[in-house]
């Protein structure tokens, strides 16, 4: 309780962002590498499949995303019976959902700056004896901080605010699938507009925030290569 | 002793050519590249590098780096590389892009006093002028005591007068670590006071293989100037007209017939031949 508030879906949808993003940045990090370094022909047909969560209508999404991970289907049900775990309508289903959904928040902007780097300056790496994991963290990631943080702001704050797979594939259980979107939803729904107004505010306010931190920084640092 | 045969199809400056070449380079020489711009100069350093894959053969000495069975990485091979853009690891200093190679201190601080920049040694290499970012590629090449050692221009991007002074630099480091050195270069002063052996490379085959001075000097011994240049303009003054030549970094008029001057046309390469009875040299400063 924050002024008699209750803070929980803020709580939830910021644990639910910082689990996605931490996920993704550990799945996308080798793929992203791997797509921008590659000249396989199938990289055209990956970058769809990576794009796909940007044009498909989050109902879609977690229609499939329900569908596959439900007690009747193998994959819950292999869950179910050998970890006990259930992977929908509770906060498990929920990153997983979040993870397909925000997958291309994290994998392109990472792409593009692994894209952007000097070919030659990895070639240098390569040369000098190191191998492609070496020189992805010793050369790569550090020359593309900009992207890096772009790529793990945006997914975050793109989590934050999904609405539509969240209710799909969570519902709306206080403490374990309510997240600060559905809890205005649910405002709205039951005319508690003070409360909608509140919570709306407040998202706005920190998403705001959030980005003037991220613009902020990339300014400083198009500064520091300008000048340095 | 460096052998090179090797075979690969290339997309030229005039389309598809076959990379052709069956060479032997000694031990501890300096040998350059020369040749217009697509000819496969770089090609052959990237193969050498391990950069790009190619058929046939290459060993230095006893290794073999390519045969039909084996293609040794370019992690293995004992090279040092001077890359055109320098290609600097921008995410560190001076020192810490010397040590990233090989954590020999002492190496690396004896480079950077050999090249002047032990003053540089903790500022980030994106401040650096384009003489100090080279120097440091240079000595970047040198920290893994390179048998080979591949420079693609490695003066093209330098201002003439940086250009006069690291060709010393590169002298030294060649001859104190006894590196064999291939280095691409359009410039033939540059060659002339580096490189021991020429060779011309033209569509993916060596043309001419010989010293820089049998290679370039186009007059030898006889009292003869023959010089390149561009003919810029041609000006009709009463009954003679004059050629205005760009020769290097010099303009000079020639006085023309009016033949002449009609089976000419403006930006041609052209050669300028006179007599000189007693050419004198002047020092500037």
């Amino acid at each position: 309780m924050f002024f008699g508030l209750d803070m929980q879906p803020f709580i939830l949808s910021f644990k639910l962002a910082g689990m996605t993003t931490l996920i993704l940045f550990l799945i996308a990090l080798p793929i992203a590498w791997w797509l921008s370094q590659t000249r396989c022909r199938c990289k055209p047909f990956i970058e769809a499949v990576v794009a796909l969560p940007i044009v498909l209508p989050p109902s879609v999404l977690g229609f499939y995303i329900l569908y596959a991970l439900s007690y009747n289907s193998p994959l819950g049900s292999f869950f179910d019976e050998v970890f006990g775990v259930k992977l929908v309508f509770n906060f498990t289903g929920l990153v997983i959902a979040s993870c397909f959904y925000s997958f291309p928040f994290m994998i392109q902007p990472l792409q593009s700056g692994f894209e952007s780097i000097n070919k030659n300056m990895l070639e240098a790496s390569y040369i000098a004896g190191k191998s492609k994991l070496q020189t992805l963290f010793y050369i790569a990631l550090p020359n593309i901080k900009p992207a890096f943080l772009t790529a793990v702001i945006v997914t975050f704050a793109h989590t934050v605010g999904e609405f539509g797979v969240v209710l799909m594939v969570g519902g709306s259980i206080p403490e374990e699938t309510k997240v600060a979107s559905v809890a205005i939803y649910e405002a709205v729904e039951n005319l508690d507009y003070a409360m909608a107004h509140i919570y709306s505010a407040l998202m706005v306010g920190m998403s705001f925030m959030v980005l003037l931190g991220v613009y902020t920084f990339n300014r400083h640092q198009g500064h520091k290569l300008g000048t340095a | 002793m460096l052998k090179i045969q090797i075979n690969k199809a290339l997309q030229g400056s005039s389309g598809k050519m076959d990379l052709e070449l069956d060479l032997e380079i000694e031990k501890h020489s300096f040998v350059a590249l020369s040749g217009q711009s697509g000819a496969g100069k770089t090609s052959l350093l990237r193969i050498l590098a391990g950069l790009e894959e190619a058929e046939g053969e290459i060993s230095l000495g006893d290794e073999v780096w390519l045969s039909a069975s084996k293609v040794l990485p370019v992690q293995k091979r004992n090279i040092g590389f001077v890359f055109q853009d320098y290609a600097l690891f921008d995410n560190m200093s001076v020192e810490e892009n010397l040590l990233y190679v090989n954590k020999d201190k002492e190496l690396a601080s004896h480079l950077l006093s050999l090249t002047h920049l032990e003053n540089l040694k903790t500022r980030n290499v994106k401040g650096l002028s384009g003489g100090q970012k080279q120097r440091v590629a240079l000595c970047r090449a040198m920290m893994k005591r390179p048998k080979l050692l591949l420079m693609d221009e490695p003066l093209s991007a330098l201002d003439p007068q940086m250009r006069n002074k690291l060709p010393t630099d590169i002298l030294k480091l060649h001859k104190e670590f006894e590196t064999t050195t291939l280095m691409v270069s359009h410039d033939p002063s540059e060659i002339y006071r580096l490189a021991s052996r020429v060779l011309v490379v033209q569509e993916g085959k060596i043309i001419n293989d010989g010293s820089p001075r049998d290679i370039f000097l186009q007059t030898q011994g006889s009292q003869k100037f023959s010089l390149r240049g561009e003919l810029l303009d041609i000006i009709k003054a009463d009954v003679i007209y004059m050629g205005v030549v760009a020769i290097g970094a010099q303009i000079v008029e020639v006085v023309l017939d009016e033949a002449e001057a009609e089976s000419l046309t403006i930006g041609q390469s052209v050669q300028v031949n006179t007599k000189a009875f007693a050419p004198s040299l002047t020092p500037i400063f």
